[in-house]
């Protein structure tokens, strides 16, 4: 593997502002340069020219927002867990969208007020058992972000551990925690977490938490190995010899030299990994080891789609609304994960499948 | 060379062993009226005829105990024969599939092979294909167009993707079903009268010389197929384009540009071979993990394999059968590992030589 580059020397001649600067006019880079230092300048500037993470930007901008409104967009009843998505009635066969809602409707959000509506309709339709999908899509992508954000979190906690006591250590540390990855690393993914899920379903109850465990669980390695990278290299500059020369804990010099100084580049990289959790977390929903039925969540509503599938052409709602929902979320992240890998660190180059 | 396949060999007795280990104590997580699943075909609802078991087996002994006997099995008190012992293909019995976990694999197992065999070629095939087309027209439309395509492609929740081909081409077009065989098909194949010689639909039906049984085969895996080649394109298509281009780079490229071949020269002669190299490793990962199956492929279009009897033991939490799986994958994900990392240092002789 080649030496890392460090990401303040690359490029940083081909934009123009730099260039200006070098010609000793600095009266010409912009307030927004100065405001961001001329690396999150680039970062920026690159970003914003290219379409596809624009559009990434975009679509994930939409999603946070949507789950930030959830309860405007669609109010949950004042009493209930807003999670659960309201139902009308319990019949089998599923609504077209645009019906009415007949029994016990939620509260009727403002926006559909405005636009002269006098009472619920079906936006979406309902599934099998009635639930409505309008609701379930709108806070599905609350517990979309919800789901990611933590799963991603508690997984990059963990990356961490492992990989900064792996890189700092060394030696015989080292390469039994590199052998415990590299074993976890040998299971199969949706297996390994199916299983694990199932262990922790009976233990936990129905929810969030078995399929996010078993994720995290499985999860983590990568992020280790990327983190122990850094810190290898980190632990070389001199100011880690200083602080070791001043007489420095360990403890001291991993949490205030090394893991600040070696964390940034990957911790980017898993944020934008939480679109891969979110499909993970739906996968596992979708087969049945996940959240209740009616829970709020993509992947179980999708699933409600599998016991139509000859009528489908028919009932094609129940697995286009959900199914797209998922579908731009992930794309979201992923072209924003894509056009920033580029960017960030050739290192990372063609990562992220 | 050598050095380095014995050390990739002499490792990998402590990896299996870790992961039994790690598998085994996902199993003490258990209760032992659901560890007993390991050694008895029905859990008893009566307590004390439950305590006979847990005492006969074993099941209240110290984990490294419990452990041993899982791994190599041991000798029952009361009938004396042999019992358990994963590395004796005992993995227990499936409470979903009601049988023995080993019965279970060798049954869906075929399954699971034809649908890795038939979806492979596309997968690699077009996926390099398009690679190629991207690296050699870089930065022009067939770039940018691929690009798109495979960052869709591998955004594709296969559940999703799958659904709306059953949707647009089963329920709507009546074109491909999902499934194995239709009704008539199957009947034929269980009858006396044809022959299972290997237990590949496709292949027995044209040795027993039903070309009807063999189309329609293909048929019901054609959906399969087409959801497992989108997913994986996206993978293939940017491995193949950033070896290519990289490749391009390369000084004997320039060397041989030099000499006056045509650029349709210098790429199949010169370049793509270089470049397929780890493509060649990347197809060993993808053909071993299809082989463990496809758990949501294989749900969805209720193709009887591997992975769909994965996917519904889990959604009824019978562990001991996911966990075979897990560990039978695991399995061939290691060996895979070994070959695949060998057969790329004979492909590669910069590593060969070295």
């Amino acid at each position: 593997m080649n030496k890392p580059v460090d990401i303040a020397e690359t490029r940083l001649d081909d934009t123009p502002h730099y260039l200006a600067m070098r010609n000793n006019a600095p009266a010409k880079a912009s307030p927004l340069m100065t405001l961001l230092g001329p690396e999150n300048y680039r970062l920026a500037r690159n970003i914003f020219k290219n379409p596809l993470s624009l559009i990434g930007i975009a679509l994930i901008v939409l999603f946070i927002g949507v789950s930030l409104a959830a309860p405007l967009i669609a109010p949950p009843y004042a009493t209930r867990d807003p999670y659960k998505i309201p139902r009308d009635g319990y019949g089998p066969i599923p609504k077209e969208p645009g019906t009415v809602w007949r029994n016990n409707p939620p509260p009727l959000p403002v926006w559909l007020k405005a636009l002269g509506f006098s009472e619920w309709i079906h936006l979406f339709g309902t599934s099998s058992g009635q639930w409505d999908i309008f609701y379930g899509v709108i806070w599905g992508a609350r517990s979309a972000l919800k789901v990611g954000v933590i799963i991603e979190g508690l997984t990059l906690l963990i990356g961490i551990l492992v990989g900064s006591l792996s890189g700092y250590y060394s030696g015989r540390v080292d390469a039994i925690l590199m052998r415990f990855t590299e074993i976890f690393m040998t299971f199969p993914f949706l297996l390994a977490a199916l299983t694990l899920s199932a262990i922790l379903t009976p233990i936990l109850g129905k929810g969030l938490w078995p399929a996010s465990i078993a994720l995290i669980v499985f999860g983590w390695m990568s992020y280790a190995r990327l983190i122990r990278g850094d810190v290898l290299t980190v632990r070389e500059r001199e100011y880690v010899l200083a602080a070791r020369v001043i007489g420095a804990k360990d403890s001291r010099i991993l949490s205030k030299h090394i893991i600040p100084n070696a964390i940034y580049p990957t911790m980017v990289l898993a944020s934008l990994d939480i679109g891969t959790i979110v499909v993970s977390f739906a996968a596992l929903s979708f087969l049945g080891i996940g959240t209740e039925v009616g829970y709020a969540d993509w992947g179980q509503l999708i699933s409600f789609a599998r016991n139509w599938i000859p009528d489908l052409g028919h009932y094609w709602y129940i697995l286009v609304f959900p199914g797209v929902a998922l579908l731009l979320f992930v794309l979201g992240w992923n072209l924003l994960g894509d056009a920033l890998r580029d960017i960030l660190d050739p290192r990372m180059r063609g990562r992220g499948n | 060379m050598l050095q380095f396949i014995i050390r990739r060999i002499l490792i990998m007795p402590f990896i299996l062993f870790g992961v039994t280990v790690l598998i085994f104590l996902m199993i003490s997580f258990l209760s032992p009226s659901d560890r007993a699943a390991l050694y008895v075909r029905d859990i008893p609802k009566n307590d004390a005829v439950m305590d006979g078991i847990i005492k006969r087996y074993g099941l209240d002994r110290p984990i490294y105990e419990q452990y041993w006997w899982w791994l190599v099995g041991r000798q029952d008190q009361v009938s004396g024969e042999m019992i358990g012992g994963i590395l004796r293909g005992n993995f227990g019995y499936s409470r979903s599939a009601s049988q023995p976990v080993a019965k279970l694999i060798a049954r869906r197992f075929p399954a699971t092979v034809e649908l890795t065999l038939y979806s492979i070629l596309p997968i690699i095939g077009i996926g390099v294909f398009l690679g190629i087309a991207a690296a050699v027209n870089h930065n022009k439309p067939i770039d940018q167009i691929t690009r798109v395509f495979s960052i869709i492609g591998y955004s594709f929740p296969s559940f999703v993707f799958g659904l709306l081909a059953l949707m647009v081409l089963y329920a709507e077009l009546q074109w491909f079903p999902p499934g194995r065989l239709s009704p008539w098909a199957s009947q034929v194949v269980d009858s006396p009268l044809f022959h299972s010689f290997t237990y590949l639909v496709t292949v027995d039906a044209l040795l027993n010389g039903r070309v009807d049984i063999f189309l329609d085969a293909l048929r019901h895996l054609a959906l399969p197929i087409i959801t497992l080649s989108y997913i994986n394109w996206a993978l293939y298509l940017r491995v193949t384009r950033s070896s290519m281009l990289e490749t391009l780079r390369q000084e004997y490229v320039v060397t041989a540009r030099a000499k006056g071949l045509t650029e349709r020269g210098v790429v199949n002669a010169h370049a793509r071979p270089n470049a397929l190299i780890p493509v060649a490793t990347l197809g060993g990962i993808t053909i071993a993990s299809m082989l463990g199956g496809v758990v949501i492929t294989e749900t969805i279009f209720d193709y009887p394999g591997i992975g769909s009897a994965a996917g519904a033991a889990a959604a009824q939490l019978d562990v001991i059968t996911v966990l075979s799986f897990t560990l039978m994958t695991g399995g061939i994900l290691i060996l895979a590992n070994l070959v695949v990392d060998i057969l790329y240092a004979f492909l590669d002789p910069r590593v060969r030589l070295s």
